[in-house]
C-alpha cells in the first residue's frame, strides 16, 4: 500500500540488468548464498502470499472474521448486480487510464521544457516535485477547500473572468474527473523526473546531428525524443496505472466516493464494505481488483518492456 | 543572439509564474489557513489573516486531545524507521544475490517480485492473518506489513544497482579471506550507499504518508499515525479548519526536510543505470 | 450505522457518546469473598475520550459523597466496533466490570442479556422509566438497564424567530410544511437546509420519519426484521421518507450550497435566521451552544410532518447502565447503589452538567434544568401527548450501511425516490444476511 506512488524507474531496467549477468564463476557462487533470500521470502509469504491466497477462499464466503459460511459465487454476483458496486468497477478503469494518460503527456512535456535551456530549472523542478512529498490526505483536504464551489479560490478566480463556477467535487458528473485532476497534480512530478532521466540519457550527438540537418524542434521531438524515451514512457505508464487502479486515499479524502456513489472505485468500495462488516464481500472486491490489475498490468508491462528492449 | 536570450527569459518567467501558481499557491493557502482564527479559516477564502495567530494555533494543535499529535509523531517515526530498516537490509540481500548469482530460481523470484509490486494486498485476509498471529493493532505487526509491501520496489532498485558494482571487488575481498556474510555486510553494502539513500528517502516518505495501511491494520487512538491525526481535526463536529491546516503543515515538514537534504541523491539513485534504453 | 459512525460525532461533543463505551479488566482482583458490606466495585466508562472519562470520574466523586465507604475504580474502553467486541468478550468470559455503560436498543439485544446481565426490574427506579426506554433495555424476560444521559429526537429543527416574523405555525402535515417553506422562500430566507458536506445529515427525512411509520403500522419494524414482503422501503408508509427527500429539492426549497455545506455551518445559518428549517437530530444543539450561544433558544423542534397529519416524534433513546451476572453478593449491592445514585437528584445534576440535555430524560427522576435549550420543551410536548416512537435502529438490528449515500443521491436528484428506496432495500439485505437473521437467506 505504501510504495507504488514513488516506485519508479527500475521496472524497465530490471529486464535488462537481470539478463546480462556475466559468466558465473564456480568458486564465487558459494559466496552468494541462497539463504540471503530467506528473511524477505518469509515476510513475503506470511504477510502477502498467504492473505492473497486466503482471499480466494474467503471471497466465496459470508465472513465475520470468526466464522465463515461458504456461499459460492454469491459475493461476486452481488458485486455485479448491485449498481453502486458495478459503478465502482467502471470508475476504476476510467480513473486509472485518465490519470495515467495525463501523467504521461503532461510529465513528458514538462520534462522537455525542464531539459531545455530555461531559467531557474532547479526551482521549477523542485516546485513540480514538491506535491509528491505531501501526504495524499493532506492534498485532498487542501483541494477540498481550494475547489469549494462557493468559497474556494479557484471558483473565485473563474468568477472574476465571468466563467462558470462548477461544484468540482459536488457535481455528480464532475466529481471523479476533479479527483483525477488532483491526482495528476500530485503525481506528475514523479513522471516528469522519470522522463527527464530518459531524455538526459539520449546521447547529445543525436540532437546535434538533427539540428545540422536543419530539423525543426517539433521534428526532433517526434523522431528522436519520443522514440528514445520509450523505456521511460513504459515506466511511467506502468507505475501510474498500478497506482491509479488501486487509488483510495485521495478519493476518500475528497469525496468519500460521493456524491452518492458517483466517484466510488473498487478500492473505496472495498473499504466501505469492510467498514460495514461485510468481510466476504469486501474480500470479493479485493479479488476483483486483483484480477483487474493483473489482467491489465501483466500483458501491458511485458508488451511495453519488449518494445523498450527492441529500441 | 540577444533576441534568443530574451525569448528564453520570457519563457522562463512564464514557466516560473505558471508553476508557482499551480504548485505553490495551494501550499501558501495551507500556511495562511494555519494562521487564521477558526471562524475566518472556515470561510476557506484565500486571504491574508486579519488576525495572525500562527503560534497560538501551533500550540493548540500540539495540545489537542492530550497531545495526540506527539504520540502520532512518535508512532509514525517508529513505524517509518522500523519498516525502512527492514526493507533496506532484506531487499539488499535479495537484490544482491539475485544480481550476482545466475540461478534457475531467478525467473521465479523475479516474477514474485513483480507480483508484489502489482498485486493489491488483500485487506481483510491480512487482518485475519494478523489476528491469528497476535499482531493485529500492534506496532510490530504494522512495521512488518509496511516492510513487506515495500520489499518489491526496493529489490528492483537494489538489483539494478548491484549490477553496476564490479565483481572484481567481491573476488578481492574473498581472497582477503572474507566469508559470504562479511563480503556482503562489510564490502558490498557500504558500496550501495547511493541507492540506499534513495530507498530510505523514497520509502520513508511513502510509509510516513501512508494512510490506508494504518487505517486498516493499526486502528485505535493510541496507535494513531500522523496521517490519522488529520481526521482528528476534520472529523470533529465543530470545525477547526485552522488547526487542521496547521496539522497538514506540521506533517509535511519531515518529508520536506528529507527532500531538501537528499534531493540530488534521490534523482541520482532513481536514474542510476535505469531508464536507459 | 447512522448512529455509530455519523451522528456519534455530534453526540460525542455532547458527551452522550459516553454511553457507548466500555471497560477494561478490573474486577477480577481481590476483595475477599462473602457478601461484604461496602464491597468495592469497578465501573467501566462509556469510552476513553476526555468527556466520557470526566463524566465517569464526576459520577464516582458524587457517589462517594453519599457512600464514602464504597470504593469505585473507573476503567475505560475504546469506542466503536472495538468497544463492542470488548464488551462481548468480557461478558462471555465473565470478566466484565461491576457496572458498565453501553448502548441501548439493538446493540443491547446483541448482548444476550438473559444469560449475561443482572435483571433490574425490582429496582426502586424501574417504574420511573418511560415505556420507550424500557423497550430498549428489556428482553421478554425482564428489564436490564438504567438510563444514562438524555434522549434526543429526530425531526425538523426550525428558527422560531423566522416563524414568528412570517406568522407561520408549526406544521403537522407535509402540505403545511411545504406551504410554510414556500412562504419562507418568498421572504428571501433559505427554507430548508441540506448539508451533504456531512453526508450523514441527508438521512434525516427517512430516519426521522420512522415514528410516523410505526404510528401507521405498529407491526412494521417486526415485519421488516423478519423480511416480510410488505415491510419494505419501496412500499408505503416507509417510502414517504424517500419521497420527502426527493421533493424538497424538486421544489427548489434547499439552500444553493446544499451539496457542500457542513453540519456545523448549516447550524450557524439556522441559528442566525438565515435559514429557517433543518431536518436534524436535536443532539446537535450542543454545537449551537458553542458557536452561537445567544441563539440557542431561537431554535425549536417539530416532528417530521406526514401526509395525513398526526405527526409523531422519532426518539433516540438514552444509553444504558448495566450490571453483569458475574457481579454478586456485596458487589451487587454496591453496584445497585451506584445505579440508584445515577438516577437520584445528585446523579441527575451530574448528568446535566456533563452535557447539555438535547431532549427529555428517560426517567421521571431526572428533570432537564431550567436553562435547557428551548427545543427540549417542544420535544417534551410530544412525549406528554404520547406522540412518540423509537428510531428504527432501536427496534430492529437491520440497517444498511449506505443509507446516507443513497439519500444524497435521491436528494440531489441523481436517482428517484423509488429507485433510492429499492437500492436501500437491497443494501439492507446484505446486512441482514451478514447477521444471519432468520428469513433472509
Amino acid at each position: 500500500m505504501a510504495t507504488t506512488n514513488l516506485a519508479p524507474t527500475a521496472l524497465s531496467a530490471s529486464a535488462s540488468t537481470g539478463s546480462k549477468a556475466p559468466v558465473p564463476r564456480k568458486k564465487m557462487k558459494s559466496y552468494y548464498p541462497s539463504w540471503f533470500f530467506i528473511p524477505a521470502v518469509a515476510l513475503y509469504v506470511i504477510f502477502f502470499a498467504i492473505p492473497t491466497f486466503a482471499s480466494f477462499y474467503f471471497s466465496l464466503t459470508r465472513w465475520d472474521l470468526f466464522s465463515s459460511t461458504y456461499i459460492g459465487f454469491g459475493n461476486f454476483v452481488e458485486f455485479f448486480q448491485d449498481p453502486q458496486l458495478l459503478n465502482g468497477f467502471i470508475h476504476t478503469f476510467e480513473y486509472g487510464f485518465a490519470t495515467s494518460a495525463a501523467k504521461v503527456i503532461i510529465g513528458f512535456l514538462l520534462a522537455v521544457i525542464l531539459t531545455s535551456p530555461v531559467v531557474a530549472r532547479g526551482y521549477l523542478r523542485a516546485v513540480i516535485f514538491f506535491p509528491v512529498l505531501i501526504s495524499t490526505i493532506g492534498v485532498g483536504i487542501m483541494f477540498k477547500s481550494l475547489l469549494d464551489p462557493f468559497h474556494g479560490i479557484v471558483n473565485a478566480v473563474l468568477g472574476v473572468f465571468g466563467l462558470p463556477q462548477p461544484g468540482w467535487f459536488t457535481d455528480p458528473s464532475l466529481a471523479l474527473a476533479s479527483i483525477a485532476a488532483v491526482d495528476v497534480w500530485k503525481g506528475v512530478g514523479i513522471a516528469t523526473l522519470i522522463f527527464m532521466a530518459g531524455i538526459v540519457a539520449i546521447p547529445s550527438e543525436y540532437f546535434e546531428a538533427a539540428r545540422m540537418d536543419g530539423a525543426s524542434s517539433f521534428k526532433i521531438l517526434r523522431t528522436i525524443t519520443i522514440p528514445l524515451t520509450q523505456p521511460a514512457t513504459a515506466t511511467v505508464i506502468i507505475l501510474s496505472l498500478i497506482g491509479g487502479l488501486r487509488s483510495f486515499d485521495l478519493i476518500w479524502a475528497t469525496t468519500g466516493g460521493g456524491p452518492g456513489f458517483t466517484s466510488d472505485v473498487i478500492a473505496s468500495v472495498i473499504y466501505k464494505e469492510y467498514q460495514a462488516g461485510f468481510f466476504g464481500l469486501s474480500t470479493a472486491g479485493n479479488v476483483i481488483l486483483f484480477i483487474v490489475v493483473t489482467a491489465i498490468m501483466v500483458p501491458l508491462s511485458s508488451f511495453l518492456n519488449r518494445r523498450a528492449v527492441e529500441l | 543572439m540577444k533576441r534568443e536570450r530574451s525569448i528564453a527569459w520570457t519563457k522562463g518567467v512564464i514557466a516560473i509564474v505558471v508553476s508557482s501558481v499551480v504548485f505553490l499557491v495551494p501550499f501558501i493557502f495551507v500556511i495562511l489557513q494555519a494562521a487564521k482564527t477558526p471562524a475566518e479559516a472556515s470561510n476557506l477564502t484565500f486571504s491574508w489573516p486579519t488576525h495572525w495567530q500562527f503560534f497560538q494555533n501551533l500550540t493548540d494543535v500540539l495540545n489537542t486531545n492530550n497531545g495526540i499529535i506527539w504520540r502520532a509523531f512518535v508512532n509514525s517515526a517508529v513505524l517509518t524507521v522500523g519498516s525502512v530498516i527492514i526493507m533496506v537490509i532484506f531487499a539488499a540481500m535479495v537484490g544482491y544475490v539475485l544480481s550476482r548469482k545466475a540461478s534457475k530460481l531467478n525467473p521465479v523470484i523475479n516474477f514474485f517480485v513483480l507480483a508484489g509490486l502489482i498485486v493489491p494486498p488483500a485487506v481483510v485476509p491480512t487482518i485475519w492473518l494478523l489476528q491469528g498471529v497476535g499482531l493485529f493493532k500492534t506496532m510490530p505487526g504494522m512495521i512488518l506489513i509496511e516492510a513487506t509491501f515495500g520489499l518489491s520496489f526496493c529489490i528492483l532498485l537494489f538489483r539494478a544497482f548491484v549490477g553496476t558494482i564490479p565483481r572484481e571487488l567481491d573476488e578481492a575481498a574473498v581472497l582477503d579471506g572474507a566469508g559470504p556474510v562479511r563480503l556482503f555486510f562489510g564490502v558490498v553494502l557500504p558500496l550501495l550507499r547511493p541507492v540506499i539513500v534513495t530507498v530510505i528517502v523514497v520509502q520513508s516518505v511513502a510509509v510516513f504518508n501512508d494512510f490506508a495501511g494504518p487505517l486498516y491494520f493499526l486502528p485505535g487512538d493510541e496507535n494513531a499515525t500522523v496521517q490519522q491525526t488529520l481526521y482528528e481535526f476534520s472529523g470533529q463536529n465543530l470545525s477547526f479548519d485552522n488547526l487542521l491546516f496547521m496539522d497538514i503543515l506540521l506533517i509535511t515538514i519531515p518529508p520536506l526536510v528529507a527532500y531538501i537534504f537528499f534531493n540530488r541523491q534521490i534523482v541520482a539513485g532513481l536514474t542510476s543505470g535505469a531508464v536507459k534504453g | 450505522m447512522f448512529f455509530r459512525r455519523t451522528a456519534s460525532r455530534a453526540v460525542a461533543v455532547l458527551g452522550v457518546a459516553a454511553l457507548a463505551g466500555i471497560a477494561l479488566s478490573g474486577c477480577t482482583a481481590s476483595s475477599g469473598g462473602g457478601p461484604a458490606k461496602n464491597a468495592p466495585i469497578t465501573f467501566l466508562a462509556g469510552g476513553n475520550d476526555p468527556a466520557s472519562i470526566k463524566t465517569a470520574n464526576d459520577l464516582v466523586t458524587g457517589f462517594n459523597k453519599v457512600y464514602p465507604k464504597i470504593k469505585v475504580k473507573v476503567d475505560t474502553r475504546p469506542a466503536g466496533t472495538d468497544g463492542d467486541n470488548l464488551i462481548k468478550t468480557r461478558l462471555s468470559t465473565g470478566t466484565m466490570d461491576d457496572v458498565f455503560f453501553y448502548n441501548s436498543g439493538s446493540l443491547f439485544q446483541a448482548l444476550h442479556a438473559d444469560t449475561t446481565l443482572q435483571p433490574l426490574g425490582n429496582q426502586p427506579w424501574a417504574k420511573t422509566l418511560t415505556k420507550d426506554f424500557k423497550a430498549t433495555v428489556s428482553t421478554s424476560k425482564g428489564l436490564y438497564g438504567a438510563p444514562f444521559g438524555s434522549t434526543f429526537d429526530g425531526g425538523v429543527m426550525y428558527n422560531k424567530k423566522v416563524y414568528a416574523q412570517l406568522g407561520l405555525s408549526v406544521p403537522d402535515t407535509w402540505a403545511q410544511f411545504i406551504s410554510n417553506s414556500q412562504k419562507i422562500k418568498a421572504a428571501g430566507i433559505t427554507p430548508i437546509l441540506g448539508s451533504f458536506g456531512d453526508t450523514w445529515t441527508a438521512q434525516l427525512f427517512v430516519l426521522a420519519d420512522f415514528a410516523n411509520v410505526s404510528a401507521q403500522d405498529p407491526t412494521w419494524a417486526g415485519n421488516y426484521t423478519a423480511n416480510k414482503a410488505d415491510a419494505k422501503y419501496v412500499n408505503q408508509p416507509a417510502l414517504a421518507g424517500f419521497q420527502d427527500t426527493a421533493e424538497v429539492k424538486k421544489l427548489g426549497l434547499l439552500n444553493k450550497d446544499y451539496a457542500s455545506l457542513t453540519n456545523v455551518n448549516a447550524l450557524k445559518l439556522l441559528a442566525t435566521g438565515k435559514a429557517a428549517q433543518y431536518p436534524m437530530i436535536t443532539a446537535v444543539i450542543g454545537n449551537v451552544e458553542q458557536s452561537n450561544p445567544d441563539n440557542v433558544n431561537d431554535i425549536g423542534y417539530f416532528a417530521m410532518p406526514t401526509a395525513n397529519g398526526n405527526s409523531h416524534a422519532t426518539i433516540w433513546e438514552a444509553g444504558g447502565a448495566y450490571i453483569p451476572k458475574t457481579t454478586t453478593g456485596g458487589k451487587l449491592t454496591s453496584a445497585e447503589k451506584f445505579l440508584t445514585f445515577l438516577l437520584s437528584p445528585a446523579g441527575c445534576d451530574i448528568q446535566n452538567e456533563a452535557s447539555l440535555p438535547a431532549g427529555p430524560y428517560a426517567t421521571s427522576n431526572c428533570t432537564v434544568p431550567a436553562n435547557a435549550p428551548a427545543l427540549v420543551k417542544d420535544e417534551q410536548a410530544y412525549q406528554d401527548a404520547g406522540k412518540t416512537g423509537l428510531a428504527l435502529e432501536f427496534i430492529s438490528p437491520v440497517k444498511g450501511p449506505n443509507l446516507s449515500q443513497i439519500t444524497v443521491q435521491v436528494e440531489s436528484g441523481i436517482s428517484t425516490a423509488a429507485q433510492g428506496a429499492a437500492l436501500y432495500d437491497q443494501d439492507v439485505k446484505k446486512q441482514a444476511q451478514q447477521l444471519n437473521l432468520p428469513g433472509w437467506n
